[in-house]
């Protein structure tokens, strides 16, 4: 095993898949002379050159479009979005050209792309650079979305999304870019679908991804066991496909849930999740289903109002204490 | 070959269109590319093309007329052709095709929503209303461990059954929510459960409008002990004496079916069967599960029946028609040593049976002062359909039947 | 490379016919007559309600693709917006497929789920059939970078509308296209209407190749109704391309003989009837068949044959649509995500 951040991480999945595969490479803004906007990218212009380490202009429609249009003939883009709040000058590529590009061609073009970058909230970002929108990827069909939460899953995670034959939306977060973790040393993969129990409990499954998983929902996990209530942590690392049969397994143990997620409640991820373990695990709630979501407003920019609007360790710490019905 | 001229689609909602103007007429040469025909669709006018070359035979639907796509509104052909099976064939002004199967309304109107509140709606917590609320774990739970989920305090809100009340009444086997002594002095709330709230009301009920009076007969219960012993000696199933009681009110009620009725208000629908109800106990209340036809059942298929019966009310299984359409109902304290006792008439039966203790008693046989036992049986009936005399008529069979069992056997 | 190559005036080419075989050209018209049989007959079956959604036709504008196209080899790829149906017969996907496509039959070119507007054939190299207006500007890039990518001396044909020039896409692509050379063969079929608006009142420029000059681009401007004018600019572009790897933006100015769509009526709400009746007389079959026969390659009898021979090909598209079975319900959850072999 070895310590690296959580951006270096990234970089050597980019860098032992183009090594791999001399069909992949890199575009976006800045990723090529400026070394990367948050240098995930660095010194790889050096080792693979212009011809696959490209600077874009200001055009994410464009660069997203030549990025399936590349993909359709057979190579394999990885785009790189400055922040994904941008991807939604993409938007129509991304959900009407690469997601849909199987289907209604008949099977005759698919289109195995990487579309990456941070998504959500850092710090006084203000609305239009704070968002978190998972879920307007995982809605539409045809895309995969992928959400690591630490170094190791970040790397095997990116590899395989790489070697999918399908598009596939790669959330990272700015924030956890210079955190560090272990990585185990020599070629591994994760499996995009699978999630990981981080912490076995027995009073209630938390359900969380990302950031908000790392930050926050498992910092609330450490004060409940204080107070002697035994979590289990659930992080599901794909959102699309997800792995529900991790999550239904749990709440069939601890009869109760709490899911903790960066994006809008309406039509969120967690949204579906509450659906699936209801349908599947009726028998076995014994309270309803609690979501901690960032509040259904646009994210201010007065650091106190951010606050107030992200999941936080206290909100999470109360809906777990509503669904185990203790005050 | 004569050839139909049809209302075409002219636009992707389009359902039927208005023949605005015939360019050509009837008798006309037409050549196959020549405008025939304007016609106006949901979006446009547009002009219609013949596809064949012949002579314009017939126009079906005139200018101004309206005709949904598909439908003849011409007929081409050659002059003279015989074109009448192309008229008749076509379904004219009827339904559309049915494979473009689109909407009756034209584009759909864009329905205007009232702006959502700004902070994120929390649902209002609804008032009490009588329904049972258990978590869906709570109601698996009662039902593997048989619990009647009627009789379980909540204590999640709303009053919530939850799983920890399912194992507070699995260990503590009270229904008081807590397990431990209540503390001097205090007072606490318990919110009536469903059941409680449904015997509230049927018992006020009966109370105020129907008139009781209630009667009360002493049974000489050795003969009927005697009877039991012989009976459990030879079968395995246990008779008990609810099931001979049960026996003798359903064959004296057989005679005397004025107290076997049913008040309607302004008639009396005397029963000539009996559906004896038998009170059982629960933890929060009381439910009466039926024995059907008692009059034409054996004191072994009654007792066999009133085991299942009273087991599935326990765990609160029984099926409607099983606690609902008794013609009388028998209420038995004796086993907490009560010597009698008046019950409730439950509505609409017209009387009930209380049935109290056997006791050990002296008791006068033949001059001399004995040892006996004897049961005091009491008949709450309601005045409004049965008179005293007959009450005690029916007390008097009763208290003859189960003096002689024997009689309880079916001799036909 | 600042003035168009070729100004707007009448072509010298018939009297050499720029070389081709006989053989071709005859090719070339039965390929036209059959574009404009099929769309007549698309337009017939769209009034029936056999052909359903949108339905855009190519009437008017065969010498465009045909033209171009055959500047081309069968390796190049083609991709076009949602006026698709003349462009895939001209890189010869198979036209009962487009018929079977359209009537929603399984047998479609891609299995009744993509409808007018989204033909595709992968062994034709025929990338679609795209319905939102510009979004496969950028991709025709993406397919040219590949080309590029892989050091081949392939090109990529990307035809579009009047309209899209001014989406941002169209831009966008532009300007990256000419910026990292990437072999693509831009071609504005400007048939002066964007569904209902005419250029002058869409566009700032009404000469639309000037918008190449935004973007340092090789561009052309000329009169498509002449299918070998088209042939000869087009093919000047094509090479330009293989040696250079440079975009080229080629404006061609021709015309659709049908409304933008079939629910949009022939003239009348936003073009007169004499503009239309005016158009009609160049029509480029006609432009072409009447060189063809005064070069006295064919004769009227030829034309007459070959009228019949294409009615019947159009006939056997149509009957074999027809008995061709819808797709089966579990093609629904079909082609959504790719499986891999492995």
């Amino acid at each position: 095993m070895s310590t690296v951040s959580m951006r270096e991480a990234l970089r050597q999945a980019i860098d032992e898949e183009m090594a791999r595969d001399e069909r992949v490479f890199l575009m976006g803004e800045e990723v090529a002379q400026y070394q990367g906007a948050y240098k995930v990218s660095q010194g790889l212009l050096q080792k693979y050159g212009e011809k696959r380490i490209l600077d874009t202009p200001i055009a994410e429609a464009g660069f997203a479009g030549i990025g399936v249009g590349a993909a359709m003939v057979g190579l394999r883009p990885i785009v790189e979005f400055m922040t994904w709040n941008f991807s939604l000058v993409a938007y129509d590529q991304i959900v009407n050209n690469a997601a849909k590009m199987l289907s209604m061609s008949g099977g005759n073009f698919h289109v195995p792309i990487v579309f990456r970058g941070p998504g959500g909230a850092a710090h006084n970002l203000g609305a239009t650079h704070s968002q978190a929108l998972e879920s307007i990827y995982a809605h539409i069909p045809g895309l995969k979305v992928v959400m690591p939460s630490n170094c190791e899953d970040a790397k095997g995670l990116l590899k395989t999304s790489i070697r999918d034959e399908n598009p596939v939306i790669f959330i990272e977060s700015e924030v956890m870019y210079g955190e560090k973790g272990e990585i185990p040393d020599g070629e591994y993969t994760i499996p995009l679908g699978v999630g990981k129990i981080r912490r076995e409990g027995k009073d209630v499954t938390i359900v969380s991804w990302s950031k908000t998983l790392a930050h926050v929902t498992t910092k609330a996990v450490d004060q409940l066991a204080l107070e002697g209530i035994d979590v289990e942590l659930i992080d599901p690392r794909t959102i699309k496909p997800m792995d529900m049969d991790l999550i239904v397994e749990s709440v069939k143990k601890t009869n109760r849930m709490v899911i903790v997620e960066e994006g809008w409640p309406f039509a969120g991820v967690g949204a579906q999740i509450s659906h699936d373990v209801m349908k599947r695990a009726f028998d076995y709630l014994d309270a309803p289903i609690e979501r901690v979501t960032q509040e259904d407003v646009p994210l201010p920019y007065a650091h106190n109002l951010e606050l107030a609007s992200l999941p936080s360790v206290e909100k999470v710490v109360r809906a777990v204490k509503n669904v185990l019905y203790v005050s | 070959m004569a050839v139909a001229v049809k209302m075409p689609k002219l636009s992707d909602t389009m359902t039927e269109g208005v023949i605005l103007k015939w360019l050509r007429n009837e008798g006309d040469k037409i050549k196959q590319g020549d405008i025939i025909v304007e016609i106006e669709s949901d979006k446009a006018d547009m002009e219609l093309e013949a596809f064949d070359t012949g002579v314009l035979r017939k126009i079906v639907v005139p200018a101004g007329g309206k005709a949904p796509i598909g439908s003849l509104i011409a007929v081409i052909g050659e002059a003279g052709e015989d074109i009448s099976s192309i008229l008749q064939a076509a379904p004219a002004p009827a339904k559309a095709e049915p494979q473009r199967s689109s909407s009756p309304e034209p584009a759909p109107r864009a329905v205007s929503v009232a702006a959502p509140a700004p902070v994120f709606p929390q649902p209002v917590e609804q008032p009490i209303d009588g329904r049972l609320k258990a978590s869906p774990l709570a109601k698996r739970l009662a039902t593997e461990h048989r619990l009647n989920l009627q009789s379980i305090p909540g204590s999640g809100p709303l009053g919530r059954v939850i799983k920890r009340d399912i194992e507070a009444a699995l260990s503590g086997k009270t229904s008081s929510r807590s397990p431990i002594a209540v503390k001097p002095g205090t007072t606490e709330e318990v919110i009536l459960s469903p059941i409680r709230k449904t015997i509230a009301a049927r018992m006020a009920e009966s109370k105020q409008t129907a008139p009781h009076f209630y009667v009360t007969i002493e049974i000489d219960m050795e003969p009927a002990m005697a009877f039991r012993t012989q009976l459990n000696n030879v079968f395995e199933a246990k008779i008990s004496f609810t099931d001979i009681i049960a026996k003798g009110c359903a064959s004296a009620l057989m005679l005397h079916p004025q107290v076997n009725g049913t008040f309607l208000g302004d008639k009396v629908r005397r029963h000539h069967y009996v559906h004896i109800g038998v009170a059982v106990a629960l933890e929060d209340g009381l439910v009466t599960p039926i024995v059907r036809n008692c009059e034409q059942k054996g004191i072994g298929i009654i007792n066999q029946e009133l085991r299942d019966l009273v087991d599935r009310a326990r765990t609160r299984k029984l099926k409607p028609d099983e606690y609902q359409g008794a013609t009388f109902t028998i209420s038995n304290l004796g086993m907490f040593g009560v010597d009698e006792f008046a019950a409730i008439v439950n509505p609409p039966e017209s009387a009930i049976l209380a049935v109290g203790a056997i006791v050990e008693k002296p008791v006068v046989k033949n001059g001399q002062i004995a040892v006996g036992h004897t049961m005091r049986v009491t008949l709450s009936s309601d005045h409004r359909i049965i008179d005293g005399v007959i009450a005690a008529k029916f007390l008097q069979d009763l208290k003859k039947m189960i003096e002689n069992p024997a009689s309880l056997v079916s001799i036909t | 490379m600042n003035e168009p190559i070729t100004a707007l005036k009448q072509p010298k080419t018939h009297s050499r016919l720029l070389g081709l075989s006989k053989e071709t050209l005859l090719a070339w018209y039965d390929e036209m007559l059959l574009s404009r049989r099929f769309e007549e007959k698309c337009a017939q079956l769209y009034q029936m309600g056999q052909i359903g959604g949108f339905c855009h036709l190519y009437n008017g504008q065969e010498a465009v693709a045909t033209g171009s196209i055959h500047a081309g080899n069968p390796d190049d790829y083609v991709i076009t917006a949602y006026r698709d149906h003349g462009p895939a017969i001209s890189k010869g996907v198979d036209p009962k497929a487009i018929m079977a496509e359209l009537l929603q039959k399984y047998t479609g070119t891609t299995k009744g789920k993509g409808g007018s507007m989204h033909l595709f054939d992968k062994q034709k190299n025929f990338l679609g059939g795209h319905a939102i207006v510009g979004a496969h500007i950028p991709l025709a890039a993406g397919v040219a970078f590949a080309i590029k990518y892989r050091n081949e001396r392939k090109v990529c044909f990307c035809y579009m509308g009047d309209g899209a020039t001014n989406i941002g896409s169209f831009h966008e692509a532009l300007n990256m296209a000419s910026l990292w050379k990437l072999p693509v063969i831009y071609v504005i079929e400007n048939n002066r209407y964007g569904m209902g608006t005419s250029v002058e009142r869409a566009s700032a420029v009404e000469d639309l190749w000037k918008k190449a000059l935004a973007y340092d681009m090789r561009h052309d401007v000329l009169e498509g109704h002449d299918v070998l004018e088209v042939y000869r600019a087009a093919k000047a572009a094509v090479e330009h391309a293989r040696k250079t790897y440079e975009p080229s933006l080629l404006e061609i100015r021709t015309y659709r003989y049908r409304g933008h769509s079939q629910s949009d009526p022939v003239h009348g709400h936003y073009r007169t009837k004499e503009e239309v009746e005016e158009e009609r007389k160049r029509d480029p079959l006609t432009m072409f068949s009447d060189t063809l026969k005064a070069e006295k390659i064919i004769n009227d009898e030829y034309l007459e044959i070959a009228e019949k021979r294409i009615k019947r090909i159009v006939e056997e598209c149509v009957q074999f649509a027809e008995s061709s079975p819808l797709p089966p319900a579990e093609e629904l959850y079909k082609d959504v995500y790719f499986e891999s072999e492995e």
